[in-house]
């Protein structure tokens, strides 16, 4: 198991980058706990896997050093730097069972016999693959190749990490459950480093105990699940996480009220010592889930028009014109009443957030 | 009314029938049938039954031009395969190296077969041809007019020469729909560069091979022009094999119920041997039974 350290990581696919936007991958400088689970999520084309092949050693980064615990590694290839890498559709060796599927990369790596066994069939054990160790590997369902792949990193017990690349794209829905809770359980039992690359929020969520939100080729923000969700320090991360994303109003800031227009929104103490300070283009940001509707007025509220209800089955997604053409969205509890044409929004003060320049206010 | 609507849909495969009876039925029939009977001339003809499938069945010359055949076809699919794996896995990945050698590679593919065999006469004639004086300036006696293995020599350099592209062809393709994950994985895994050809490429390249071989096959089995334009079955009868055999009855005899019957041995000799190499591919690798 290893700390990853990535030392002013850039990468660009030209041979002679000149401006930024030349580049996949901007500056990154970053340290990986050991056996923490990273997740790195955004959107196609943010640079997410140009990282990853960084890390497993596939690309040679255009800049700076790649560290796994404190050994340079930048330089050398995969089989050098002891990762393992599951695809986003199963790679197996089709001709071989799955016993030699597993046994494979020590094979490869002159282990005896008597060790290799030992390792393959603790693998399989953990992996819930004993009863097929004879099959061959092409005969089996997606979800159980999906689980070679990972086996076959997880055979060697000196793997630094094991890197995801959206390993269950092909899976079917009712077996990604079943599979990320197994790679959740593999990572409590062994505590490998594992880093995980999504666009799926909910895979990235569940699974990791840090999110890495990438956006444009840089990252925008790490933190916990909780963080992303409550402090996003990106209005990109606002937007990107949550169903639906984070809602946004421009505004301008008198004493301690956000002005949308001449609609007033009251601001925390907090809050508005922040704004107070801020400069450039300020936007007030609040999470669907804090928005309240109100059949009647209530303290504090300000009037909206319902446009449509859509209905997810545990809660209510509400989208409301406030002012003239701000669009907000709200999520209701089942069960919560919804009013069907003039309603009142109530903004909780505690989750109402200030960005500015795209940036979130914070101490 | 309803029944009128149903039969229109026979106007949509009526052209495939005329066409396959008209290019493979008929002509097949004509072929049975001819095999039956004995032809004296035009309108005079006798029912003879499968006498013709007896007499053929049991001609030593034919036995012996099939066993050349057979180690014909085996050499050469013996040689042009490996060799046009080896090739396509050297080939360049990509970029305008990738398509120039593609374009080299298939050239012989492009020239008609009599000129191959033209091309292989003048290039290995003993006294002016490029290849033959060369050998011959080096001491060695090199006549493919009249040594046997000599002329067996030059026909494979011939077949080799025109149809490994083929192979070639065939097995790059294969070669290129591997998807990149499969190589990274086994960079991965520590793989060597031959377990990464035995465990990744070869079995991913099953489908193209099997598809080279049975052309090959079929092609190298069904031979005629080379042997014909090079010596026209000689030196003696060393490189008589099952066409130009199967011409000098037909034609050279205007033995025609026995040519007719020859033909329907000769193709369901190729059709059996197809069906083996097809079936024995699909099953390797499959593994043990559900």
């Amino acid at each position: 198991m290893a700390e990853i350290t990535l030392d002013n990581v850039a990468h660009s696919y030209i041979a002679n980058p000149k401006n930024e936007t030349d580049y996949a991958l901007r500056l990154i400088d970053n340290i990986w706990k050991d056996g923490g689970a990273y997740a790195l999520l955004g959107p196609s084309g943010c640079g997410k896997t140009t990282l990853l092949n960084i890390i497993s050693g596939l690309l040679t980064p255009s800049k700076g050093r790649v560290l796994f615990d404190g050994k340079e590694v930048t330089g050398l290839p995969p089989e050098k730097r002891n990762i393992a890498q599951v695809f986003q559709f199963p790679v197996l060796y089709d001709t071989m069972s799955v016993y030699n599927n597993l046994a494979f990369p020590l094979k490869n790596r002159g282990f005896n016999k008597i060790d290799i066994e030992k390792r393959v069939l603790e693998v399989a054990e953990i992996l819930d693959l004993t009863d097929s160790l004879n099959k061959k590997a092409a005969r089996l369902t997606a979800d159980a190749k999906q689980k070679i792949s990972l086996g076959r990193g997880l055979v060697r017990s000196d793997v630094a990490a094991i890197l995801f690349d959206e390993p269950l794209t092909v899976i079917d829905p009712h077996l990604k459950w079943q599979l990320r809770c197994k790679l959740k359980q593999v990572h409590e039992q062994l505590k490998l480093t594992l880093l995980y690359v999504t666009h799926d929020q909910v895979e990235a969520l569940t699974f990791a105990d840090h999110v890495i939100v990438m956006y444009e080729g840089g990252i925008v923000q790490i933190g916990t699940p909780q963080e992303l969700f409550e402090n996003p320090s990106h209005k990109f991360v606002g937007y990107f996480i949550g169903s639906p994303g984070m809602n946004f109003l421009p505004c301008t800031l008198e004493g301690s009220h956000a002005m949308v227009g001449d609609i007033a929104i009251k601001l925390n103490e907090e809050t508005a010592a922040l704004g107070a300070k801020a400069q450039g283009k300020i936007e007030l940001g609040i999470r669907p889930l804090y928005l309240e509707i109100h059949d009647t007025q209530v303290q504090g509220s300000v009037p909206g028009i319902v446009k449509s209800i859509e209905d997810h089955g545990n809660y209510k997604i509400i989208t409301v014109t406030l002012g003239k053409d701000h669009i907000l969205r709200a999520r209701l509890p089942e069960g919560k009443s919804s009013p069907s044409k003039n309603a009142w929004l109530r903004f909780s003060e505690n989750w109402i957030r200030l960005f500015s320049d795209d940036i979130l206010l914070k101490n | 009314m309803d029944k009128w609507k149903d039969n229109k849909a026979w106007f949509f495969v009526l052209p495939v029938f005329i066409l396959v009876a008209f290019s493979a039925i008929i002509p097949l029939m004509t072929v049975v049938n001819y095999s039956l009977q004995d032809i004296f001339g035009p309108g005079q003809r006798v029912f003879v039954g499968i006498e013709w499938f007896e007499e053929v069945l049991s001609d030593k010359r034919l036995h012996a031009a099939l066993g050349k055949q057979l180690i014909f076809s085996g050499l050469v699919l013996l040689i042009e395969m490996p060799l046009g794996i080896l090739i396509a896995l050297m080939m360049p990945k990509k970029g305008i190296a990738a398509s120039i050698s593609l374009v080299l590679i298939a050239l012989p593919l492009l020239i008609p077969w009599n000129v191959i065999g033209t091309i292989w006469i003048i290039f290995t004639r003993p006294d002016i041809g490029l290849f033959g004086a060369a050998i011959n300036g080096m001491g060695i006696a090199f006549d493919h007019t009249s040594s046997p293995i000599q002329a067996w020599i030059t026909l494979m350099f011939m077949e080799v020469w025109h149809w490994t592209p083929l192979v070639v062809l065939l097995a790059y393709a294969g070669l290129r729909a591997i998807p990149e994950a499969y190589f990274q994985a086994a960079k991965i895994d520590g793989a060597s560069t031959w377990a990464t050809f035995w465990y990744i490429q070869l079995p991913k390249m099953r489908g193209v091979l099997t598809i080279a071989l049975l052309l090959r096959f079929m092609d190298s089995f069904l031979i005629y022009a080379e042997p014909f334009v090079l010596t026209g079955g000689g030196p003696g009868n060393t490189t008589t094999f099952l066409s130009i055999y199967l011409v000098k009855v037909a034609v050279g005899q205007f033995d025609l119920g026995p040519a007719a019957a020859f033909s329907l041995v000769y193709f369901l000799i190729i059709l059996l041997f197809c069906f083996m190499f097809y079936q024995v591919l699909q099953n390797v690798g499959k593994g043990e039974k559900s």
